[in-house]
């Protein structure tokens, strides 16, 4: 039984460097936030490893007073169908759109693992 | 009519509305300021606190309110809850009261509702409880959910920031004919436009009141309602949905849980949205309106944005939305399900003073709880209604 306390591997394979969701092996669906069951069906879940491509869903920018910088608060659609929310790096904060295509990043943040997204490829080129 | 899910139309009636300390109100706790507006709302129809044996209350600060409500009054309600939806709540417990009142569990329902969270701490209270895979991105919880919300609805249906400064105004306007409303002031579109970016599309004037308040709504079934009060909002419907908690896992931005709600809730109530005459919405923040007014059926998905444009909420415009001033300019206390059931009651009753509208038969109250989470609506009916 390896999803049994799935917060707790989730986050130990984070701090590991990988990115891994779950999936019902019976309905191929994908999970994310862990959880011990897949949701409405109650079946088991088993980790896969994230591919990692994602596209924005959403996306706020926060202005804080000064000094402190504007930053970006995205919700973000993995390629396996999940969602869940992150920071888009590695751009300016206006600049991050709706429809986006971006791809994880594990950076370490306040000592801790933290999944954060870039922009990818062709669209990096393009904003350049 | 056909009574469909088994709700009991009409049996139950609100026959008292009553609030207290409207925008700040210093020095009292939220149990303080629940009561106040508890013994005004039993007052107005005779009642005492020993009268009342269904006791629902949901309190900022206290998990326990019905029971601790029940202590302060000296009652042994036989029915409590306090059941905790956010915003929503109070609808909830509407729902509640009317099949425990046609059900003969309890004859008199109090439903009472106090926050002092603007004197006590001069920001929004929430008890939402942090993500750990939300809360290392800084969002500011609940406005950049409501945000998030926002930009979608603008990518999706090309809302425009001006079609969110509309809701502003109108609930502005409104709050100018309410004396009980705590924002008063002219507000342009200039000064709209101009106010501070926070959570962007949403500015300071997206944004609801953080003010003080209490609310408190009596029912009882409908024979006795007609020798209490005149005109008895009568219980058409009350229904509710939830589809997650945190903003990540709702499943469609631009689509709430209130669509689901508000079909049953026409459904039970044996009407459709053409029907409602006065519509009280759950607006923290201006695209809340948007949302909940395409979700209820008052137009179509993604026209929300240019209908609240074209004037039609606004005073003297088709359909009367938030006619208090709504969260936005009225009262805010942090949870403010309630105040929308105080207004539609009142505008049934006829005595809204300069906001009222001439014959209101059906009123909607809309209840929202944590981040768009949460959707309940009740609907109220008049004798010509039942």
């Amino acid at each position: 039984m390896h999803t049994s306390i799935p917060e707790k591997e989730y986050l130990a394979f984070l701090a590991s460097g990988k990115f891994m969701i779950q999936r019902s092996p019976k309905s191929g669906r994908y999970v994310f936030y862990p959880r011990l069951a897949e949701p409405v069906t109650g079946d088991s879940l088993e980790w896969v490893e994230a591919c990692g491509r994602a596209s924005v869903y959403s996306v706020t920018v926060l202005h804080p007073k000064p000094p402190e910088a504007a930053y970006n608060l995205v919700l973000i659609d993995l390629e396996e169908g999940p969602r869940l929310m992150s920071r888009v790096d590695g751009i300016a904060a206006d600049q991050v759109k709706i429809g986006m295509q971006v791809q994880v990043k594990i950076i370490q943040e306040n000592g801790q693992a933290l999944l954060v997204f870039e922009p990818r490829g062709a669209i990096q080129k393009a904003l350049s | 009519m056909t009574v469909s899910g088994a709700f009991p139309r009409g049996e139950s009636a609100i026959v008292s509305a009553a609030t207290f300390g409207m925008g700040a109100a210093p020095g009292y706790s939220a149990m303080e300021l629940a009561v106040q507006a508890s013994l005004k709302a039993l007052k107005n129809v005779g009642l005492t606190p020993g009268d009342v044996d269904g006791l629902m209350i949901c309190l900022p600060d206290d998990i326990f309110s019905s029971l601790s409500m029940a202590e302060y009054f000296g009652i042994h309600p036989r029915i409590t809850d306090n059941n905790r939806t956010g915003g929503s709540s109070f609808q909830t417990h509407c729902a509640l009261a009317s099949m425990a009142l046609a059900a003969g569990q309890c004859d008199v329902a109090l439903i009472a509702y106090g926050s002092n969270q603007r004197s006590a701490s001069g920001k929004l209270v929430t008890p939402l409880r942090p993500s750990i895979y939300e809360q290392p991105y800084r969002g500011m919880r609940p406005l950049s959910a409501y945000a998030l919300a926002a930009a979608r609805h603008m990518y999706e249906f090309g809302t425009t920031k001006e079609q969110l400064g509309h809701v502003a105004l109108a609930a502005r306007k409104w709050a100018q004919l309410n004396p009980e409303a705590s924002t008063r002031e002219d507000l342009s579109m200039a000064d709209y436009l101009g106010s501070r970016m926070v959570s962007d599309p949403l500015g300071v004037r997206d944004c609801c009141l953080v003010s003080d308040g209490a609310a408190a709504v009596v029912m009882v079934r409908a024979d006795r309602a007609r020798d209490l009060v005149k005109r008895p909002a009568y219980v058409l419907s009350a229904a509710a949905a939830t589809s997650h908690r945190d903003i990540t896992n709702m499943p469609d931005l631009t689509t709430t849980a209130a669509r689901e709600a508000g079909e049953r809730a026409y459904m039970q109530a044996g009407i459709k949205a053409a029907d409602v005459d006065v519509v009280q919405v759950y607006d923290a923040f201006t695209i809340n309106t948007i949302l909940f007014l395409e979700d209820l059926g008052f137009c179509p998905k993604g026209e929300g944005g240019r209908f609240v444009a074209e004037g039609h909420i606004a005073p003297g415009g088709s359909l009367p939305v938030n006619t208090n001033g709504g969260g936005l300019s009225c009262v805010h206390p942090g949870m403010y399900g309630l105040f929308t059931m105080v207004e539609a009651t009142q505008q049934l009753m006829g005595i809204a003073g300069q906001r009222q509208i001439p014959s209101v038969d059906i009123a909607l109250a809309h209840g929202n709880g944590g981040e768009l989470a949460s959707q309940a609506v009740v609907i109220l009916g008049s004798d010509a209604a039942i």
